[in-house]
């Protein structure tokens, strides 16, 4: 018996609501809260926010629950709302040398001016898992010092800056920076462009890609010069005012590589960058953009292109997670028309494939007698 | 700012500028057609309601705008697109994503527009051009994708030199600039596909 | 802490307005250089992209509160993601709906155009994956624009001989390429290639929208639309050995449904309103009395 596929919205409607039932599991255990998430699911929280374009936590974390941890479909949901929100201008750039540390270190040098601070990081621990989180026991405090107030520290490359080791950072333009969520994105396309890609881009992506740029696969001698993570200020300027206007502050992750030296007859050998810089605490990720930054930059410091990380098309066109997600998904809705369609010839190239057969055959016999 | 520059708007911005655009974009794909347009804008004259109706719905920030020098020779017409449009005002026909046109016997060469390139042919002038109504004497017969076989339109008044531009920006295809011409309540359109024909040379169907 | 800002209430079709008027302008573009694919700045919608989000957002900047609107996916009104688009804008706009082509202004589709002949004045929007077709060939979009600015299509025409050299047909079925008013190649996105003929000098404007690969591209009406083919490799349609078993259609695109495990099957219309009006209108196929569907 022949029953149509009917009755979509019925189905659709009673999937939604077993969704909403596998979401919240047990009810027996208490119901996650959107504030727990918020303060202890914070690296997740970080990253949906910083891949989904929103310095939003509480939307963020709200999302991760909606997504039952889906950390992709969270960050869908977050951009889906962004692209809602009005546009009301541009920030000044932000300062990251006056920012508020609260981790710094650097590869490059034993010590420095504002010294190194390890902060709140998975480095060093032993990777054992440990029984006292699952009897959820209270930790020691921590002690932290108060940092000065807006102390400013140099950044590394600022420094390497000052003896001219290292290429000059380029500098803010009177040019708007580009916004690839307003215009579509040609190429080749600026660096504003590509790191905003990038910083958009999706981790595990851009972690591969960096990869492989250390694995040989446009090698580029990378130096961690800095990782530095803490609170900024954004700024606006506002007309007729000659100062900017502090409108709030964001935890961001900055990371600067510096990698192997340039020169040519013209220009001394000078040390080149690499930058990733996200919203919250993503260390992984400003890492691997900084390697793909300056892997991206190939043809601008006249390197032969030969590996995936700098093929500005390639990377650019497939990091965002959220369209790919889609587009793999998307192989879930029905195709039985194209199908159909293949099927059709599939069968008569067959039956052609067949009458040739039987034709040579029955040649053969002939050809025998 | 003229205080006039901040009224004569849409009153219902979202739903009167879709009508706007259907009835554009009706007029687009069907070359030698009219289209009505409803109630809308009550820009400061030279500007006519039709024109300032398709500017109010299509220019923004993003969008620089042309006006000629009818249009610009008070400040009126540029206030009142700066505060319902936001967009910016160009003076070199070149870099105009819009262009109105009040006085089409003064009014640059086609040529001298954004033509777009090859690569990117899209980024180009719409000219809005003002006409007085489509019931001239002289027929533009026009052909090619929009039209079943040949269609007529009759804007007035137009320059001499009109037919000949618009055959010239056909040779240019895929470049070229797309024109609305705006009379009161009414408007057509030339998109840059649209063939100039002789009335006698209609194409065999 | 302050309650999240999730919005009450959207905009009437859920774009901005600022977002419809650029979607709006590449539309009119697309419509003045039919075949081109007009770049726009896609916006991220609340569904995946790959499920219509170009479609949507060709949908949303051009209907309003008059329209009708109707939604396939298959060519049928029934399936999910049709019905999901179909109530995303029911919802978002209040916008009547319909399953018949006949009273539609507006037909958002996904791989079908229906069999109904299309009238001036309706729209026809389709959700397209991949817009360029020399994609396959050529995956690089720097190197495609060149070739769509110079008219070099030579690559495109190799690669439909080879099919003909080594399965004695053209092999491409759905999203066969076409020449749009004689001048670009494009991608009808993937419909059957017995949908083809109906792109030409059709009465409708049809309207395609990428929103993944942000862009738009559009065949207005009488537009000369011909698919590429060879003299001696004529461009021939999908035919059907059987007519539909529950209306009796001949030369419509038929679903292959499969009944049993013993090679028994069904072949019904694809385009379930054409298949439900022609039984209203009395037409009966041969499997109609004893499988009436459900529903």
């Amino acid at each position: 018996m022949y029953v149509a596929v009917k009755g979509g919205e019925t189905a659709i409607r009673n999937a939604h609501r077993l969704l909403a039932e596998r979401r919240r599991g047990d009810r027996s255990v208490p119901a996650l809260t959107v504030d727990q998430i918020l303060e202890q699911l914070t690296l997740a929280v970080d990253r949906v926010m910083s891949e989904g374009s929103l310095y939003d936590r509480r939307l963020a974390a709200l999302a991760i629950k909606q997504a039952r941890g889906d950390l992709i479909e969270a960050i869908f949901l977050v951009r889906a709302y962004r692209t809602t929100l009005p546009r009301f201008g541009a920030s000044l750039p932000i300062e990251t040398s006056r920012m508020l540390v609260e981790r710094r270190i650097s590869a490059t040098f034993k010590d420095l001016p504002g010294g190194q601070l390890l902060g709140p990081t998975f480095d060093y621990t032993h990777r054992l898992l440990d029984p006292d989180l699952a009897e959820d026991r209270e930790p020691e405090p921590a002690e932290t010092a108060d940092p000065p107030e807006d102390r400013a520290i140099p950044r590394v490359t600022d420094l390497l800056g000052r003896d001219g080791l290292i290429e000059p950072d380029g500098g803010a333009t009177e040019e708007a920076p580009g916004d690839l969520t307003r215009g579509p994105l040609a190429f080749p396309a600026g660096r504003d462009l590509r790191l905003q890609a990038l910083a958009r881009g999706d981790e595990g992506f851009l972690l591969a890609l960096g990869y492989s740029t250390q694995r040989g696969y446009a090698r580029t001698h990378p130096f961690a010069a800095e990782i530095r993570l803490g609170e900024v200020a954004i700024e606006i300027a506002v007309p007729g005012l000659d100062f900017p206007v502090a409108i709030g502050r964001i935890q961001v992750t900055e990371c600067q590589m510096v990698n192997q030296f340039r020169g040519s007859a013209e220009a001394p050998p000078q040390f080149t960058r690499g930058y990733g810089l996200v919203f919250g605490h993503c260390e992984r990720k400003a890492m691997a953009m900084a390697l793909c930054d300056r892997a991206l930059r190939a043809r601008e410091l006249g390197e032969d292109l030969t590996a995936p990380a700098q093929d500005e098309e390639f990377v650019l066109s497939h990091a965002d997670n959220v369209q790919a997600t889609g587009f793999v998904e998307h192989l879930k809705l029905p195709h039985y028309v194209d199908f159909q369609a293949e099927l059709e010839l599939l069968r008569r190239l067959r039956a052609e494939f067949d009458e040739r057969r039987a034709d040579d055959a029955s040649d053969e016999r002939e050809a025998a007698e | 700012m003229a205080p006039d520059a901040l009224s004569g708007g849409f009153a219902d911005p979202g739903r009167q500028s879709q009508a706007v655009f259907r009835a554009l974009l009706d007029a687009m794909a069907r070359p030698g057609t009219t289209a009505r347009l409803g109630q809308g804008v009550r820009p400061p004259p030279p500007l006519n309601p039709a024109a300032g109706a398709v500017l109010a719905t299509l220019a923004d920030e993003d969008t620089p705008v042309f006006l000629d020098a009818r249009l610009s020779a008070q400040g009126a017409v540029a206030d009142w697109l700066g505060f319902h449009t936001g967009a910016p005002i160009v003076s070199d026909p070149a870099e105009a994503a819009f262009a109105a046109i009040a006085d089409p016997e003064g009014m640059p060469p086609l040529a001298a527009f954004r033509l777009g390139s090859d690569e990117y042919p899209d980024r180009s002038t719409t000219l809005v051009l003002q006409v007085d109504g489509f019931g001239g004497p002289l027929p533009l017969v026009l052909a090619g994708p929009g039209i079943a076989r040949a269609a007529e339109l009759r804007p007035h008044p137009l320059p001499a030199r009109f037919a000949e531009e618009l055959r010239g920006n056909r040779a240019l295809f895929p470049r070229g600039v797309d024109i609305v011409l705006a009379a009161t309540d009414a408007i057509a359109a030339l998109p840059r596909a649209v063939r100039l024909i002789d009335a006698g040379d209609l194409p065999c169907t | 802490m302050s309650a999240p800002a999730v919005p009450a209430a959207y905009n009437f079709a859920y774009l901005d307005e600022q977002t419809k008027r650029m979607i709006r302008r590449a539309i009119l573009k697309a419509v003045a250089i039919p075949g081109y694919q007009v770049p726009f700045a896609s916006r991220e919608m609340p569904m995946p992209y790959g499920w219509g989000t170009g479609g949507v957002q060709v949908t949303a900047a051009i209907i309003g509160a008059d329209d009708v609107l109707k939604v396939i996916d298959q060519g049928a009104d029934d399936t999910t993601n049709a019905v999901s688009i179909r109530a995303f804008f029911a919802k978002t706009a209040g916008v009547a709906t319909t399953t018949r082509t006949a009273d539609a202004t507006i037909i958002q589709t996904r791989h079908r155009i229906p069999e109904t002949a299309l009238k001036a004045g309706q729209i026809l929007v389709f959700q397209v994956p991949i817009p360029e077709p020399l994609r396959f060939l050529e995956p690089r979009e720097t190197e495609t624009r060149t070739m769509h600015a110079l008219e070099e299509y030579g690559l495109m025409h190799v690669k439909l001989y080879e099919d003909i050299a080594r399965h004695g047909h053209i092999a491409t079925t759905y999203a066969y390429p076409v020449k749009v008013e004689g001048r670009y190649v494009m991608d009808p996105s993937p419909i059957p290639k017995f949908d083809n003929p109906k792109l030409g000098d059709s009465p409708a404007l049809q309207l395609f929208g990428a929103g993944r690969e942000k862009r738009i591209y559009a065949i207005p009406p009488h537009t000369r639309v011909e698919s590429l083919d060879f003299e001696d490799h004529p461009f021939e349609v999908q035919r059907f050995a059987e007519p539909c078993g529950l209306c009796g259609a001949t030369g419509a695109y038929l679903d292959e449904v499969i009944l049993d495990d013993r090679g028994n099957r069904l072949f019904v219309c694809s385009d379930t309103d054409f298949c439900e009006e022609r039984r209203r209108a009395g037409h009966c196929g041969a499997k109609a009395a004893a499988m009436e569907p459900t529903s």
